[in-house]
């Protein structure tokens, strides 16, 4: 747009809401510099020096007067307070239906994947109307992945996963940028979003060559990298099967539970010994160097693949059994009964 | 209107010699405070990262000699009891008893570097040194990342607080020296009070660190 | 009529000649020229670099420096400004020379730790020099990690050796104004009747005492990481890149309230003697600045609403933002009473207190539209932000600076300078000012971020504009530069009280002796009580 435009488009769903929050604070911040200039200049001129000799009455103050432009100023930061909160809170719970897109930042690019196997770097094709969550880490340093027509903006922190979501309102090509220093281009480290309408979003899914779903690509790195050897899909080899394993709870050898999420399931390749699960040895070698960043992602949805889609109303089941040993619940598959399946190695 | 004339006991600045004792005393109990603050952060860095890493850092606590470490502890305790001696003695105007005093926790503060230096020496000979080559931590497996910080944090933390005491061991030479040259008298005995606040300080860091460092979770091994 | 054979007075001017009695001085007087010479080199420097920035900018392409240089170049203009230039700024001049003679001391409560003060900013500032002129930094002034430890092929470390020293600096200034304020008062000189930039001093000096050591650990530990890779801040070993984020901005944020606190002090000032009547509210202004200084250092976690921080610490660090911000609208509130039925003259101090009232109000407003989340995701690394920090650190705090040494000027050097010029000089730097940063407000929130070298070419008219403005409002600093330089050798001689000020340093001569006060003063009233007071005719 031109130079006279002062928002960008409002591409989001949330692109509305923040504008409003803008529009308000621009009114609050004019009503006081107003308030304040013309008090100023109303004072100074009326009350100017007239005569050099002139000494004011002193006036020391007022509580009352204090106190009332404390509380009044208070009140209306609690309602920016209350109102940004309700947004950034909004934006921290992606819909369980949001489409799973992941991204590699490196410097200087961004790598993108959805998850019908598609690949884009610094480009974004997304469908108007449908959620999208997108889980990002960095190969190196910081990064920050940046719309202004969406109003959203994350770092992209390495050694992590950081997700924003959002749902793209209109069609339309916007800015992508990075927005957090990381180097010498930095400032090159630019792309562009095309929001499409439903059909033509699936005309550009059809018309990349098909080489297959992130979670197949996943599967064939899992074989490739031998993680096969153990992880057997029946809970038969040395080690856990991954089985319904995304969104369970685990028990860990050091008596603590957690949920088996993308960021424990990245540590468990890169650094298997940090959470080792209860009832087995810290057997698996390190990953880190042997996988890259894009590849962990690729195997994590080849992982998820491997539970029940969110949203088919099988909730999480803390499945720890209370001997320490693990073992994944398959959908529809009867549980052993406890003590027949003590696993090799113990 | 007083004299233009200055003294250690009045400084121009002052009034009274006891405005100038209140004035040196409060300005190093302010920089006490910023001491705190500075070893604060790497406490905080510390206590971040034995959360996020329990096992490695029990495991890389237990392999320190506690034995020695203990020592040093006891080691610096006497040394700051010897230097109160010193501050005492200083009040009371008896010169042969401040150096004498200041000597010894002199030589008490050299053995604890003399033995902080052993130690070192010992940790570079099992490789955990982190930064050289050929850096391992037996007993945590692939987590030697996590291990190698424990280390940084160690050799930060204890390498911090002994250019301290390096520091401290120079002011006590100086306040040796000075109270040779018969310096300090029961009207101005100042600066041997305020250096035994420092003394006290570098003491009482040490105190945190070595159950930091040394014990924490030592009963599981 | 003052003469010029008053002129000839003993003062701490002329009580001594030579290098050494200056390198070697004790007198918290000169120690504050030595101070307000060497921040005003940096000052230029720095100035330079935001010169060279805005040059740049004026075309989307990279085109007048490559993309390497433009890193070093907004680097290298932050770290100066903030380290060099706001932090010392007006504690360590106009705080160094008056805040003895306000209290009726007659000098700090430790001489020799305030010149060595002064080296340390020195030996800082030729550190952070040496990389500048090896080949430069990178890392922008935050050196956020893993960038600055693992990645910058530049000069970090001696550049972060600089600030390491000049933070020392910064302490011990704190530590000496603690100290004399709670033990050097003269006989009267309550805590509630000393001047409102007394208190301001004071309460930055507690700032400086506790929250520069965590700036100083926190750059050994990059120290660390980056000549041994230790790991601290490497996620491939373990490290955490966010925690050294946590640990800057602990320092960092109560930092900014270090650059503008004193700038309030001034302005506190400013106002009642150019409306002849006490402060308004001078309680309140006095507790605001202390609660400005405790609550400064529970807001960090702003600086880290987007960084991966977590949700609940994000909204806890928003609400306490805005607590933070209602001392300071408290304060421009009570300034804006002071005028109520007072007698305001115009004077060029007054100017500049104007000024520094629209703007700071601006410039804090502009910082609650950050504090809060929802907004902040927008505009957070965007020029938006740039825009606010300007305002307030420069139509803020360098407002406050200029309205302080155009107010104490003819006290500190005996000498007058030139009026009109003076209040020309303030309309520019008015102008200029609005002119360079209003624009960048727009540019943020269309998404223009931060640090690019290039940028997509429909930016380019706010560029165009806010580097003209930028061109004006280096007019503004220049004139001023050279007629204060002018009015040492041929400016009218000032008398001690020009502008019919209370405050014990009116009472002494211009420029004032050595020792401050012939005899040390017994104080008997409140704080600007201006019925005691003989206005000098001009």
């Amino acid at each position: 747009m031109g130079s006279l435009s002062l928002f960008p488009e409002q591409a989001s769903n949330f692109a509305a809401e923040v504008d409003y929050l803008y529009l308000f604070m621009i009114a609050v911040t004019v009503v006081f510099t107003l308030g304040i200039f013309a008090a100023v200049f109303y004072f100074a001129i009326r009350y100017r020096r007239r005569s050099d000799t002139e000494i004011p009455v002193a006036i020391h103050g007022s509580m009352l007067l204090e106190i009332a432009w404390s509380v009044i100023p208070f009140g209306i930061t609690m309602v920016m307070f209350g109102w940004g909160a309700s947004i950034f809170f909004k934006e921290s719970r992606p819909p369980d239906n949001a489409t799973q897109i992941y991204i590699v930042a490196k410097q200087w690019m961004w790598k993108l994947q959805h998850p019908e196997g598609q690949r884009e770097i610094n480009e974004l094709h997304i469908p108007v109307g449908r959620p999208v969550k997108f889980t990002m880490t960095s190969e190196d340093v910081i990064h920050s992945f940046f719309i202004p027509a969406f109003r959203t903006k994350q770092d992209v922190v390495p050694g992590r996963y950081s997700t924003v979501w959002l749902t793209p309102t209109k069609a339309g090509k916007y800015h992508l940028f990075c927005a957090e220093y990381c180097g010498t281009k930095h400032s090159g480290m630019i792309g562009w979003v095309y929001v499409m309408e439903p059909n033509q979003y699936q005309e550009w899914l059809n018309g990349g060559a098909s080489m297959g779903s992130m979670s197949e690509k996943g599967g064939k790195l899992f074989d490739d990298l031998a993680c096969s050897n153990c992880h057997k899909q029946d809970g038969s080899g040395r080690c856990p099967s991954l089985v319904g394993l995304y969104g369970k709870h685990v028990q860990l050898a050091d008596g603590r539970v957690i949920t088996a999420d993308e960021a424990y399931i990245r540590e468990s390749i890169l650094q298997p010994t940090a959470k080792v699960v209860a009832g087995f040895q810290p057997l698996m070698p390190t990953f880190q160097g042997l996988v890259n960043e894009e590849g962990v992602v690729q195997l994590l949805e080849y992982i998820k693949s491997l539970s029940p889609k969110p949203g088919t109303g099988a909730a999480p089941v803390n499945i720890s059994t209370p001997a320490g040993e693990f073992k994944p619940i398959p959908q529809g598959v009867a549980q052993p009964a406890p003590g027949n399946s003590v696993p090799k190695g113990r | 209107m007083h004299s233009e004339e200055q003294t250690l006991a009045l400084r121009e600045q002052f009034d009274t010699a006891a405005q100038q004792r209140d004035a040196s005393t409060l300005g190093m109990w302010i920089f006490l405070i910023t001491e705190v603050m500075f070893f604060g952060g790497m406490f905080l860095a510390y206590s971040i990262y034995r959360g996020k890493y329990p096992d490695v850092f029990a495991v890389a606590s237990s392999s320190l000699n506690v034995y020695i470490g203990a020592a040093n502890t006891v080691v610096l305790l006497c040394s700051s009891f010897t230097m109160v001696m010193a501050v005492r003695a200083s009040q009371l105007g008896k010169r042969s008893g401040i150096i004498f005093w200041l000597i010894l926790t002199l030589i008490l503060g050299m053995t604890f570097l003399g033995v902080k230096a052993f130690e070192w020496n010992e940790k570079f000979e099992m490789h955990h040194v982190p930064g050289m080559a050929g850096f391992h931590l037996d007993g945590v497996g692939t987590s030697q990342g996590p291990a190698s910080i424990f280390f940084s944090l160690y050799f930060a933390m204890t390498g911090l607080h002994a250019m301290h005491m390096v520091v401290g061991v120079g002011i006590l030479t100086m306040l040796i020296f000075q109270a040779k040259a018969g310096k300090f008298s029961a009207e101005y005995w100042t600066p041997v009070d305020i250096s035994g606040l420092y003394w006290h300080f570098v003491d009482i860091v040490w105190i945190f660190l070595f159950p930091l460092l040394y014990l924490i979770d030592r009963h599981l091994k | 009529m003052i003469t010029a054979a008053v002129q000839q007075r003993e003062n701490y001017l002329n009580s001594s000649y030579g290098l050494k009695s200056w390198l070697l001085t004790k007198d918290h007087k000169r120690i504050a020229l030595l101070y307000f010479a060497t921040i005003t080199l940096f000052f230029f420097i720095g100035g330079i670099f935001a010169t060279l920035i805005r040059i740049e900018l004026v075309t989307p392409e990279s085109d007048l420096v490559s993309a390497e240089t433009y890193n070093k170049l907004f680097t290298m203009h932050g770290v100066i400004m903030v380290f060099f230039f706001l932090v010392p700024s007006i504690p360590a001049t106009l705080g160094n020379f008056f805040l003895p003679i306000m209290i009726g001391a007659r000098d700090l409560a430790f001489p020799k730790i305030n010149l060595l003060s002064w080296y340390l900013l020195i030996i800082g500032g030729a550190l952070a020099f040496f990389a500048m002129f090896a080949g430069g930094v990178d890392t922008g002034w935050t050196f956020y990690t893993p960038y600055s430890t693992s990645y910058s092929n530049t000069w970090v470390i001696a550049t972060a050796l600089g600030i390491f020293v000049a933070g020392f600096s910064s302490i011990l200034t704190g530590l000496n104004f603690i100290v004399t304020v709670h033990r050097m008062r003269a006989p009267g000189m309550t805590f509630f009747r000393m001047p409102l930039f007394v208190w301001a001093n004071y309460a930055t000096a507690l700032i400086q005492v506790l929250g520069t050591p965590v700036l100083a650990v926190t750059l050994v530990l990059v120290f660390c990481e980056r000549l041994l890779h230790i790991g601290i801040f490497d996620p491939a070993l373990g490290g955490d890149p966010v925690l050294f984020q946590h640990l800057f901005w602990f320092y960092s944020h109560p930092a900014v309230y270090i650059m503008v606190l004193p700038g309030m002090g001034v302005i506190s000032e400013l106002v009642s003697t150019f409306s002849r009547k006490p402060v308004y509210g001078y309680g309140m202004i006095a507790a605001s600045s202390l609660s400005i200084a405790v609550i400064g250092f529970l807001v960090w976690g702003h600086h880290l609403f987007v960084s991966t921080q977590s949700v609940y610490a994000g909204m806890v660090f928003s609400f306490l933002s805005y607590f933070v911000a209602i001392p300071s609208a408290i304060k421009v509130f009570n300034w804006t009473a002071t005028l109520y039925k007072g007698s305001i003259s115009f004077e060029t101090p007054m100017l500049y207190a104007f000024g520094f009232i629209g703007l700071f109000t601006i410039g804090g407003l502009t910082g609650l539209f950050l504090a809060s989340l929802g907004l902040d995701v927008h505009v957070t690394d965007t020029y938006f932000v740039i825009a606010h920090f300007h305002y307030v650190m420069v139509g803020g705090t360098i407002m406050a600076y200029m309205g302080g040494l155009h107010y104490w000027w003819p006290k500190m050097t005996g000498r007058m300078y030139p009026d009109g010029w003076a209040k020309l000089s303030a309309g520019i730097t008015f102008l200029g000012f609005n002119l360079t940063f209003f624009p960048q407000f727009i540019l943020g929130y269309l998404g223009m971020p931060r640090r690019y070298a290039a940028y997509p070419p429909e930016f380019q008219v706010l560029h165009v504009l806010s580097s003209a403005g930028a061109s004006v409002l280096a007019v503004g600093y220049l004139i001023p530069a050279i007629y204060f330089a002018w009015s040492l050798k041929y400016g009218p001689i000032a008398g001690a009280n020009p502008w019919g000020a209370t405050g014990l340093e009116w009472k002494t001569s211009s420029p004032p002796p050595t020792h401050n006060f012939d005899e040390i003063p017994i104080v008997t009233h409140e704080a600007y009580d201006y019925t005691t007071v003989e206005a000098e005719v001009a």
